[in-house]
């Protein structure tokens, strides 16, 4: 079917048939969560993606904070997301509903990013507030778990799916440790029990803006994504 | 397809009826948001007020839309000329613009779970971002439901769901909350029977169009506020 007329406000209908499968095998992006408590560093670690991944791949990011004009000054003043590749998601005060129960309004989002830029790259930012959060697989790909140092380094031993399940989990301000008297290896012994042979890496995106340690675990991502399409 | 004026209740549309339904409306507040923000809702009391007022207007507006579309949804003769011109009148009757987007969100949202759930060629005619009453008796039509079910199922929700935003805005006892809404039932049921009844017009535009300006301005100044926890 063509028919495609502007409406009266302003919306243009396509006929076209409805509500189909996330067709997660014929797009072209990859589809990441990035989640974890408040202040833990996702804002920060979306900077660091999109300063290395977005000048090749293009990048775009729906954020389910609570959105002000700040947070998209941030990342374009750190001039590296332009305001139209960034857009807000209202949770309705319940941000696991959104990316976990009911992901309809996350998914406009994304799809509507995706035909506007034709990205490679999606990152999907929640703030979560604790350690219960985690993505619903019809949103994303794979996802991340943010955590930093300073909210103690008994946190990983507490377990809950973020922890746990997530396919990455980022331990971040590692350069607070020894301010908030935190010991890396216990977090890393913990993390290891709970999450058998998925990955722990351990940043700090002040000295390191780049996030080597992510960017690295993402890029395998990426290039298993290319491979998983074009064979 | 059932005969829309006679069909039965089903098990599927207490599951459209359902809050957990993923189609988005968590995150609709229905003008609650901003009413909150602005003191006008401010506790259990204001907001029985601000909740049948809504339902006077906005939900036997959609009331009538959605028991409409059920019934066109029975018609095999109906083609998308119908189906436009029923999205022109809806569209006729939300004068503000953050009002259309918000239905057209919840209706695409919507018919997403619809198009999976219970496919059909009908669906097909509706575009992309129908407005949600309209998808709502579709969708109603689809599980074996008729005219009263579809207008009964959106009068309810116009104001369950900005019920439970209050609820998360202001704190609020959650009985005291669902009394409240029981309460309302009477209310519910009446907006119903009023919708299905006016539903039964040969052309669109001869359908209702109550309205409360109020709930126009609150949503436009929702849309332009910068901080916010609510779509709508
Ligand atoms: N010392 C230190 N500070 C960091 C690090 N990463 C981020 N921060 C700071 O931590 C604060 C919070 O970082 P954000 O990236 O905004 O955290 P967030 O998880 O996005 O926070 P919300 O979105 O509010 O939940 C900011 O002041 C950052 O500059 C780090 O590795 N070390
Ligand atoms: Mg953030």
């Amino acid at each position: 079917m063509h028919r495609e007329d502007p409406q009266p406000d302003g919306i243009t209908r396509f006929a076209a048939p409805a509500g189909g499968e996330a067709a997660s095998t014929h797009r072209r992006s990859l589809r990441v969560g990035i989640g974890g408590p408040v202040g833990s560093g996702k804002t920060a670690l979306v900077a660091a993606l999109c300063r290395v991944f977005g000048p090749d791949m293009g990048v775009v990011v729906v954020t389910n904070d609570i959105y002000t004009t700040e947070d998209a000054d941030f990342l374009r003043s750190a001039g590296v997301l332009s305001t139209d590749r960034i857009s807000a998601v209202q949770t309705g005060c319940c941000p696991h509903t959104a990316v976990r129960d009911d992901i309809a309004a996350n998914l406009d989002a994304v799809e509507a990013l995706e035909q506007a830029h034709d990205p490679e790259l999606v990152l999907v930012e929640s703030g979560g507030d604790n350690l219960t959060m985690t993505f619903s697989r019809g949103l994303i790909d794979v996802q991340m778990f943010v955590l930093d140092v300073s909210g103690g380094d008994k946190v990983p031993r507490k377990g809950g799916p973020g922890v746990t399940a997530s396919d990455l989990l980022v331990v971040n301000k590692t350069d607070l440790a020894p301010h908030v008297g935190a010991d890396l290896a216990v977090m890393a012994r913990d993390a290891a029990a709970v999450r058998a042979d998925r990955p722990v890496v351990f940043t700090d995106l002040r000295g390191d803006p780049r996030a080597g340690p992510v960017t690295d675990w993402l890029r395998l991502q990426l290039a298993a994504r290319r491979g998983a399409r074009t064979t | 397809m059932t005969d829309p004026d006679h069909a039965t209740t089903t098990a599927a549309l207490l599951l459209l009826a359902d809050s957990r339904l993923p189609a988005g409306g968590h995150a609709h507040s229905g003008g609650v948001e901003q009413a909150v923000t602005t003191g006008r809702v401010h506790d259990v009391t204001s907001l029985d007020a601000f909740l049948r007022g809504r339902l006077s207007a906005a939900g036997a507006q959609a009331a009538a839309v959605a028991a409409y579309a059920c019934r066109l949804a029975g018609h095999d003769s109906a083609d998308g000329g119908d189906w436009r011109r029923l999205d022109d009148e809806v569209s006729a009757r939300l004068p503000s613009p953050a009002q259309r987007e918000v239905s057209r969100a919840q209706g695409r949202a919507l018919l997403r779970v619809v198009g999976r759930c219970w496919p059909a060629p009908v669906l097909s005619w509706l575009g992309e971002r129908p407005h949600h009453a309209v998808v709502q008796g579709v969708a109603v039509a689809l599980t074996g439901g008729g005219t009263h079910d579809a207008a009964l199922l959106v009068a309810s929700a116009s104001v369950t769901g900005p019920a439970s935003a209050a609820l998360r805005l202001l704190g609020l006892d959650p009985v005291d909350v669902t009394r409240l809404v029981a309460n309302l039932a009477p209310d519910i049921d009446h907006c119903a029977a009023y919708g299905a009844e006016a539903s039964a017009v040969d052309d669109a535009a001869l359908l209702p169009a109550p309205a409360l300006p109020m709930l126009d301005v609150l949503a436009e100044n929702h849309a332009r506020s910068e901080v916010k926890l609510f779509a709508s």
